[in-house]
């Protein structure tokens, strides 16, 4: 722990040198992969097919479907200057286009992504 | 409903451009195929995803090699995107390392869950530790479709090519992103930035298939943001345990129920 700290320490100490994004970044690169090189090593003995992986499975896509929700109804940075109602409309808006173009999921992404930005613009001509 | 792992794939995904009967002849032939349906739509949305990066690096002061540095190492948006703000704050190490880990939680199941499809007997090890780097959401999701329904030498090679074409991708729009940043109005950032959740929304109601997947994607939109509301550090890894564990334990109990 306190080797921890004094690394912390050093780094800290190049916070006004070039080399600080990249430092930030290496230290983002290393807990990143860490989850993806776990992965691997606890995925070891894991059998397709068997409960334990169906179930972890059944995490990782819940996980992500509430990751999306939580894009489109609570977003962080640019997007949360949009109305939640617009994100939502266009969100439907996309959903609607896939299936009625008969599940193409590139105009129905083409569909949503505009739709906000027209509503958006729609609405700063309003006010 | 038998939920078997190898059924689900081959049936066709009309629409998508992903349809294709089991297997493409070799591991060559599939790596082929895998960068020809990578660079169709996925490279279209995540490279337009990636444009909001580049542009966002360019506004936090950075210069161009430091996008194209997160790109190549990190890969992860969402991750890349939450140092990049944190960097703009002045946060320290820690907090930073903190940040990205919980944000990027979602790679270990997603990679304990991919892993069973991509073994093939005789591979090395030091290859899945090598093209774990590319687990993220769209290669990912594709070969969670493709790869159950091809032969075993295939898997490996369908999802490296499909993620690295990717990667490559993202890595000339970084750039690209960071030289237009000025050019692009503020409500055209707003669009890109927009396609990369309404992307992934689409891939998984376009690959719904198996009934406890189905049930965990349900469940998981709706806890995400009200979990999201109680506490913004720990409601996506709880989404992910809560949400997955009632449509996994639901789904047995009902299909225990019907037999």
């Amino acid at each position: 722990m306190l080797e921890v700290l004094n690394l912390n320490g050093t780094l800290e100490g190049m916070k006004d040198t070039a080399f600080w994004p990249y430092a930030l970044m290496i230290v983002g690169a290393l807990v990143t992969y860490f989850w993806r090189g776990l992965g691997v090593a606890l995925s070891g003995r894991t059998d397709a097919g068997s409960p334990l992986f169906e179930w972890v499975a059944c995490v990782a896509y819940a996980l992500l479907a509430g990751l999306i929700a939580r894009m489109i109804v609570l977003p962080n940075g640019p997007l949360a200057d949009t109305a939640a109602a617009d994100r939502i409309a266009a969100a439907v808006i996309a959903l609607a286009i896939f299936f009625l173009a008969r599940r193409n999921i590139g105009l129905g992404v083409g569909a949503g992504a505009g739709a906000l930005v027209l509503i958006t613009l729609g609405r700063s001509w309003l006010v | 409903m038998p939920d078997s792992d190898t059924a689900g794939s081959a049936v066709n995904d009309a629409g998508n451009g992903l349809a294709q009967p089991s297997g493409y002849g070799s591991p060559r032939q599939a790596a082929l195929a895998a960068a020809r349906q990578a660079l169709g739509v996925p490279a279209l949305v995540l490279g337009a995803s990636y444009l909001g990066f580049g542009s966002l690096i360019q506004g936090a002061g950075l210069d161009v090699w430091h996008g194209l540095f997160s790109t190549f190492t990190g890969w992860a948006l969402p991750g890349q995107i939450i140092l990049v703000e944190l960097y703009s704050l002045g946060a320290s190490v820690l907090i930073v390392a903190a940040a990205v880990a919980m944000t990027n939680a979602r790679l270990l199941p997603m990679t304990v869950a991919l892993m069973p499809y991509l073994r093939a007997p005789g591979t090395p090890r030091w290859r899945y530790y090598l093209f774990a780097h590319y687990v993220a959401v769209t290669g990912w999701a594709a070969a969670m479709r493709r790869c159950p329904g091809l032969p075993e030498p295939e898997r490996l090679p369908y999802f490296a090519a499909f993620a690295v074409t990717l990667w490559s991708t993202t890595l000339v729009t970084t750039a690209v992103g960071f030289y237009l940043a000025d050019l692009l109005p503020s409500y055209i950032t707003l669009g890109l930035v927009f396609l990369n959740p309404i992307y992934f929304m689409l891939v998984f109601v376009a690959d719904a298939k198996h009934p406890a997947r189905i049930l965990a994607l349900m469940i998981g939109a709706l806890c995400g943001p009200l979990l999201h509301l109680v506490s913004s550090d720990w409601g996506l890894p709880l989404t992910g345990l809560l949400a997955g564990s009632l449509a996994f334990f639901g789904h047995r109990l009902w299909s225990k129920g019907r037999a």
